[in-house]
């Protein structure tokens, strides 16, 4: 039921050309985000989960958002309220970078 | 004088490791059975320090779900050492996720060392939260800093912090500040007193697609070039791989945790899985000792096999 509602609201969304806000989960796997650049409309919260045996972070390259240290199996969540394009990285790993765009 | 000249003439680093000793001598690698390492030959003077490294309390894997153990092994073999060193050296990621009671653990488990004199420098794992809580324990001799120095036995040592600010691609750095500080430091030294850097990632670069650099090195090496005697101790990789450039050696030091993979043989850096039968021969820590009769740094890398 609830799948179908969700269905519901994608095309409802997708037909009305309006963007409106949904949740997001981006996993942290072998080192990466995945996926590394997601795309979500005002609003959404982005859910990010370790799934890597390394802790890892999810910082904010302008200080918006930081998790802390994710040890495995845990999330971290923060909901985009404006336009934008959100750089952050792990700051244990920093070569790992993603970016989230509200649009 | 006689002494200064020879102190800034050769330099010879042995590691021990899985059974063969590893000599460099005017920068050419010989290695010979670690039997005799214990000879006459090779028996150097009181180690001058142990450094030891990458011991990341509060880690659970599979990798090593007893870190607290191995380290406690580590500080077992310095104690046994027939001559103690005069200072134990930590380069960092004492902890896990830079937790107070990971470096509470750490810290008594250290306390168990017959040296009491330890100096540290953070790692990326010791600064999650930008260091509030190592800066008021392990880092206090720092000023908050992270960045100091310190002699022992006629040797200048140099800490330094490239964790704080990573360049993009994730290199560490060391900043304008800490270079500064660093050409101030060295300033007006002799050429021939041997300087001790260390720092927690590589201050040259080994595999820059997994950060294991530091991208703004060149710029103290450049300070250090005038220096009969320089040696360049890290972390970070869990593993040894070491050079020797003109005057200058570098070396990296195993992990008392767990070790990583060779560079670009995974997809990621991170914990690797041995035998757990294997483990102890991939944990270590490393004796550096001055010869000054002998003109040298010597660094001796030992497992807990």
């Amino acid at each position: 039921m609830l799948r179908r509602l969700a269905v519901f609201v994608f095309v409802a969304a997708a037909l009305s050309g309006a963007a409106s806000a949904q949740d997001t989960t981006v996993a942290i796997k072998s080192f990466k985000f995945m996926a590394m650049d997601v795309a979500v409309a005002p609003g959404s919260t982005v859910t990010w989960v370790n799934d890597d045996e390394e802790p890892h972070t999810v910082t904010s390259e302008t200080g918006l958002f930081a998790s802390g240290g994710l040890d495995t199996g845990q999330k971290f969540s923060y909901r985009f309220e404006k336009p934008g394009v959100y750089k952050y990285r792990c700051s244990i790993h920093p070569q790992m970078t993603g970016t989230v765009t509200v649009k | 004088m006689a002494d200064d000249i020879a102190r800034r003439t050769a330099l010879k680093c042995m590691a021990f490791g899985a059974g063969t000793v590893f000599a460099l001598s005017g920068g050419i690698p010989v290695s010979f059975p670690l039997a005799e390492a214990a000879s006459p030959k090779h028996a150097g003077a009181k180690p001058l320090f142990v450094q030891i490294s990458d011991s990341h309390i509060g880690f659970n894997k599979d990798a090593n779900p007893d870190v607290d153990g191995t380290l406690a092994r580590v500080a077992a073999v310095i104690n046994d050492m027939p001559a103690q060193p005069a200072f134990i050296l930590h380069t960092g990621d004492i902890t896990h996720l830079s937790k107070p009671d990971e470096f509470d653990r750490a810290r008594q488990i250290l306390k168990g060392l017959r040296t009491s004199e330890l100096h540290t420098t953070p790692g990326e794992h010791d600064v999650i939260d930008q260091g509030r809580v190592y800066f008021d324990g392990f880092g206090k001799e720092s000023g908050g800093k992270g960045y100091y120095s310190f002699d022992s036995g006629g040797v200048h040592f140099a800490a330094l912090i490239n964790v704080l600010d990573f360049q993009q691609g994730g290199l560490g750095a060391l900043g304008a500040d800490q270079l500064a500080w660093l050409a101030d430091d060295l300033s007006g030294r002799a050429a021939s007193q041997p300087v001790v850097v260390f720092a927690h990632m590589p201050l040259w670069t080994i595999y820059a697609p997994w950060g294991w650099g530091t991208s703004d090195a060149d710029a103290a090496f450049a300070l250090l070039k005038r220096f009969g005697s320089v040696t360049v101790l890290n972390g970070h990789i869990h593993q040894i791989v070491q050079k020797v450039e003109g005057n200058m050696t570098f070396h990296t030091a195993r992990s008392t945790a767990y070790p990583q993979p060779v560079a670009g043989t995974a997809d990621a850096p991170g914990p690797l899985k041995v035998p757990p039968e294997k483990l102890a021969g991939m944990l270590g820590l490393t004796s550096v000792s001055l010869r000054r009769h002998a003109a040298a740094i010597t660094l001796a890398d030992r497992t807990l096999a």
